[in-house]
């Protein structure tokens, strides 16, 4: 967490990737996301064209096309001269992922650059890629944050649920700590929420499985919300709209709510539920 | 000119049967300068020296040519041989014609071609030389040994017994090391305090030994056999001479949260405080960090009840010169912070420990009073996991992952201690399940292999391979996920403890002292060794010995061996009343000399000082000027001052650019 | 079912593992969250890909069962990254003609009124050419 004088100056505008579910089955966490940002006196732009990242990174190295998407929208940030900003975990996996592909400069990088040329488009790293939690943290500041904070949660017991993406590998996304997180404990605190900690709270939820074999998000989810359950939690938060998903298919029975982060932070913040669209 | 003498060797058919050695002779009595030539089949031999030795005196000889083996074989032997006629060793060159020439070649033309260009290169080097003496220094007739755990111990008894004063510098306020907060040793199982203790305390009793306790080494000057070095005595506010050591204060002091060290933090101690029972010396400390007097003012309770009166709030650290021959570094080891391998929820679960945490747990003067209890709720726990290797045997590329203070080396220790940790908790509580998870199991030594068998056959500890993912705390169990790739089984145990055998480093405090020492450090901060097989307890540096964990990963059998090694090498050194220096060594012509530090810079050694010196000028003004001086006693001769110097001033002797240049004129001739 | 054969250079190369630095700890197994579900689990993909063995992978359904949680990568203490080998002997069968494990028409009966689109992409991305 960065210190008054450490903090890097607000730019006020931030170019801002929403990714395909933010527009249709999780307009919440966007509206959410971009309102209480403006409340902060930031506006998220969407960058114009985006195109949707694809979901998960590709692990194969020969994979180009695939990144290209994701390279096209850190050129138009670079183009703008701006930080670019996600919400959703797995949009910010892959982008940041491929950032780093074409940071390291290497084989990928130069091909992706092949292709985009056709296009008049080059990229070599200039962006930076904040995911909307380090744009609370690192640019706003929790101090500030909380002197913001007009309706505090009241000690609710929530637990954190990071999935597996916001956090792997660590090396590349660099947000916090793989195995001991603390920025959304930091973040639920400065709300007013209790946070709570429990271990799978960075395990996969199962993801994209749910097409494939329904048994194993199942499985996951339910292991996931039960250690939450155990150790205190009453309410489960998740920046991923498909974490959302798997995890709100076993909410019954468990004694635990799933909600969106951006749920609390509207909460806390005051946001009026219309201000957002 | 030279009077040189030329003798070339068959070394039996070594030599002979590929190069023809009379050509060799007859080649070199044309050479300019060599008035004598022969050949022999066993130069090095009583016979063959009679015939060096008899041609010096017979021809007058000044300088002498050897064409034999590797000078590293026999170059010792022949100097001596020419010494003994009054000849200067340092006259005598050896020409490598066997490993160089004979044992490369297989053709006789070209073996014999290569021979005599050889033996001509040696003989324009000789017309060069000039008769060098070896330098001698005194030597300081006591140890310095850094660290006080059971390698320090052993070493300074080694040395002690053998005659020599030895003073122990120990950071802590007592000795000891990590044995005495051991519980029992393996493979014996002997009490760890029962063995060690006697020792500490021959320690502190030994007329010829003296503890710096609660000091740390605050710098190094000097080289082999005269070293300086200043010792900073940490203030401890309590008068060593006075304290009796009582415990009045201990029990009295209100500030009880301090997090105890000696037991790895699972409990508290209060700020005055003697580490454990048996400390040597048995004397409070105050620990300044926590002190209500030293810190706000308040308090003072310690000094109202100390009967001896030793409580002195004034004191301040003190800083100690003394002078040695002979550093033994024996700076032991730190278990590494596992926090970040989370993933076995360290931190989310007092019921997750190390395994020297555990050993504390198990020793009964340990926070529990050795019942194994879970921190959590102090209940038996009747199923334990152990994870092997953590934090060992890592690749540690920053590119490919987080560094997680990872170690790409083998602990050694561990595997055994583990089996060790199963066996007595089986012992004390036969009906606790066991889990092992390894990748091997390392068990090398003496009677360790069939320790760790009895663990399995003897008292059923599960051991299994394969590794843990995953600990989750809940409900007041640890569910641990684990591989069994025997069985080819995803594992689900609910555990009541999970015990993490986390990888040893070096003490990190050591790390300055290297740069102190002008010891080397390899990549992982273990003090590197001379030479990794033949001299295992020296460093590179003359005069420092090395003993025990710092060196590298070993357990306390081979830590005492090398302690005593490396005692035995010190008492070597000791035993001179002089040292006899290397004369190749380097020498700067200070007329040359613009002081511009490039030497002093690479010196490994820091053989090179820089002085003002006042030089009379040829138009009569004196000058100060700031020149290059080498101590020669410290100087290993090994040239990279000669030829970083841009000037020329640097040159080595034994070795000139000028004899180095006529060899190479002779071969290109 | 394809008849591309896959072959170790190219699962080597395209994964950019090098499968020698598995110290056979089991690790990434312990910490996969598909292991009992799966036929050929993270440590034997490494191992068999090593041994030249991808025959059998290619045919297996372990290949789908990946999640790309990427645990085994974060976790393995030898940093070899098992979940790219699986990836790549999958991209490799998938890439062969007519092979691919996720019919587009397939979908419909999938989904659910709730299913994020990112699921779709995502399981398009991993599971058809």
């Amino acid at each position: 967490m960065l210190g008054e004088s450490e903090r890097r100056p607000m730019s006020t505008i931030y170019s801002y990737f929403p990714g395909c579910t933010l527009k249709n089955k999780a307009r919440e966490l966007d509206a959410q996301a971009r309102g209480c940002a403006r409340l902060l006196g930031i506006e998220l732009e969407e960058i114009p064209e985006w195109q949707c990242c694809g979901g998960v990174y590709p692990l194969t190295t020969d994979e180009i096309a695939f990144r290209l998407s994701s390279v096209r929208a850190l050129a138009e940030a670079a183009r703008r001269g701006q930080k670019l900003v996600t919400v959703c975990s797995a949009c910010h996996n892959v982008i940041k992922q491929v950032d780093h592909d074409m940071k390291a400069g290497a084989a990928i990088a130069e091909k992706a650059n092949n292709y985009l040329a056709a296009e008049g488009v080059a990229y070599h790293g200039e962006t930076q890629v904040i995911h909307y939690l380090e744009l609370l943290r690192d640019e706003v500041g929790f101090d500030e944050l909380k002197r913001r904070v007009v309706k505090p949660l009241a000690g609710q017991k929530v637990g954190a649920y990071y999935g597996c993406l916001l956090l792997r590998p660590s090396h590349v996304m660099a947000m916090d700590s793989a195995e001991n997180p603390t920025i959304i404990e930091n973040l639920l605190a400065t709300l007013g929420a209790d946070p709570v900690v429990y271990a799978q709270r960075n395990e996969c939820c199962g993801g994209y499985l749910t097409l494939e074999d329904k048994s194993v998000p199942a499985k996951r989810a339910r292991a996931i919300l039960e250690n939450a359950r155990a150790q205190g939690a009453q309410t489960v938060v998740t920046a991923c709209p498909l974490c959302f998903y798997n995890l709100k298919k076993q909410e019954e029975g468990t004694g635990v709510q799933v909600k969106y982060f951006t749920e609390l932070l509207a909460e806390a913040l005051g946001l009026d539920a219309k201000e957002g669209e | 000119m030279q009077k040189i003498g030329v003798f070339v060797c068959w070394c039996g058919s070594n030599i002979a049967a590929t190069v023809d050695v009379k050509a060799v002779a007859e080649a070199a009595r044309s050479v300019p300068g060599v008035v004598f030539s022969a050949d022999y089949q066993y130069m090095c031999s009583q016979a063959g020296q009679t015939m060096i030795t008899d041609a010096i005196r017979e021809y007058g000889l000044t300088g002498v040519v050897v064409c034999s083996c590797s000078p590293r074989m026999h170059e010792a032997t022949f100097r001596k041989a020419v010494q003994k006629v009054g000849l200067n060793p340092y006259m005598l060159e050896v020409a490598n014609i066997r490993e160089q020439c004979s044992w490369v070649h297989k053709d006789m033309a070209v073996g014999t071609e290569k021979a005599i260009m050889l033996m001509k290169a040696a003989v324009a080097k000789v017309q060069l030389n000039a008769p060098l003496e070896a330098g001698k220094s005194p030597v300081t007739k006591r140890a310095l040994v850094i660290g006080g755990g059971i390698a320090g111990m052993q070493a300074a008894l080694d040395i002690a017994d053998a005659g020599y004063d030895v003073d122990i510098v120990e950071k802590n306020p007592s000795i000891g090391g990590k044995m005495a907060q051991l519980d029992k040793t393996f493979p014996t199982l002997d009490c760890s305090s029962c063995i060690v203790t006697p020792k500490m305390v021959e320690v502190g009793q030994h007329e010829r030994i003296h503890i710096y306790s609660y000091s740390e080494i605050e710098e190094v000057k000097g080289f082999v056999g005269n070293f300086d070095v200043t010792i900073r005595r940490k203030a401890r506010y309590v008068d060593e001479t006075k304290c009796t050591g009582c415990g009045a204060c201990m029990e009295k002091c209100p500030m009880k949260k301090v997090p105890n060290e000696f037991n790895q933090g699972l409990d508290t101690r209060s700020c005055i405080y003697i580490p454990f029972a048996q400390a040597v010396p048995k004397v409070a400390t105050i620990d300044p960090n926590y002190c209500l007097k030293l810190n706000k003012g308040a308090c003072g309770i310690c000094s109202k009840v100390c009967a001896a009166g030793a409580i002195n709030y004034e004191a301040k650290d003190e800083l100690v010169t003394e002078k040695y021959g002979a550093i033994v570094a024996a700076t032991g080891f730190e278990v590494i912070d596992v926090s970040k391998y989370d993933e076995y929820a360290y931190t989310q679960s007092p019921d997750v420990v190390t395994s020297l945490e555990y050993e504390r747990l198990m020793n009964a003067a340990g926070p529990t009073g050795g019942h194994l209890k879970r921190p959590s709720d102090g209940k038996e726990p009747k199923t334990i996991v152990f994870v092997q290797c953590v934090g060992s045997r890592e690749c540690c590329d920053p590119g490919k992952g987080e560094l997680r203070g990872g170690k790409p080396y083998c602990s050694k220790v561990c595997c055994m201690y583990t089996a060790k940790h199963a066996m007595l908790t089986k012992d004390h509580y036969p009906d606790t399940d066991i889990y092992v998870f390894y990748i091997d199991v390392r068990t090398p030594g003496k009677n360790f292999d069939e320790f760790y068998r009895r663990a399995v056959e003897q008292y059923g500890v599960h051991y299994i391979k394969g590794a843990v993912g995953k600990v989750t705390p809940e409900g007041g169990k640890l569910k641990v996920q684990a591989s069994d790739l025997i069985l080819n089984e995803q594992l689900h145990i609910d555990a009541d403890m999970v015990v993490l055998a986390a990888a040893i480093e070096p003490s990190p405090t050591a790390r300055h002292l290297a740069t102190m020492l002008t010891a080397s450090m390899d990549t992982n901060d273990f003090f590197t060794e001379a030479h990794p097989k033949l001299r295992p307890v020296e460093s590179p540096t003359a005069g420092v010995f090395l003993a025990g964990m710092c060196q590298g990963p070993k357990d306390i059998p081979e830590t005492v061996a090398q302690a005593g090694a490396a005692a035995a090498k010190a008492i070597g050194l000791l035993a001179k009343n002089e040292l006899v220096g290397n004369p190749c060594v380097a020498h700067s012509d200070e007329w040359m000399c613009n002081g511009c530090s490039q030497c002093e810079t690479v010196c490994p050694y820091g053989a090179i000082t820089y002085v003002d010196k006042e030089f009379k000028m040829p138009d009569r003004t004196v000058k100060i000027r700031r020149v290059a001086q080498v101590n020669e006693a410290v100087c290993q001769g090994c040239g990279a001052c000669t030829v970083t110097c841009p000037s020329g001033a640097m040159d080595l002797k034994g070795f000139t650019n000028k004899e180095i240049m006529a060899e190479v004129d002779a071969l290109c001739r | 079912m394809s008849a591309y054969k896959v072959t170790q250079e190219e699962v080597l190369a395209v994964s950019g593992v090098d499968p020698k630095k598995c110290m056979r700890c089991g690790k990434c197994s312990a910490t996969c969250p598909a292991y009992d579900e799966m036929e050929y689990h993270p440590h034997e993909f490494v191992a068999m890909v090593e041994k030249g063995e991808i025959e059998k992978l290619a045919q297996s359904k372990s290949l789908y069962l990946c999640m790309t949680c990427m645990a085994c990568i974060q976790r393995c203490p030898r940093q070899v990254e098992p979940a790219k080998l699986v990836e790549a002997v999958r991209a490799a069968v998938i890439r062969g003609k007519g092979a691919t494990h996720l019919k587009p028409d397939a979908l419909p009966d999938m989904l659910d009124p709730d299913l994020p689109q990112q699921a779709i992409v995502s399981a398009m991305r991993k599971y058809t050419r």
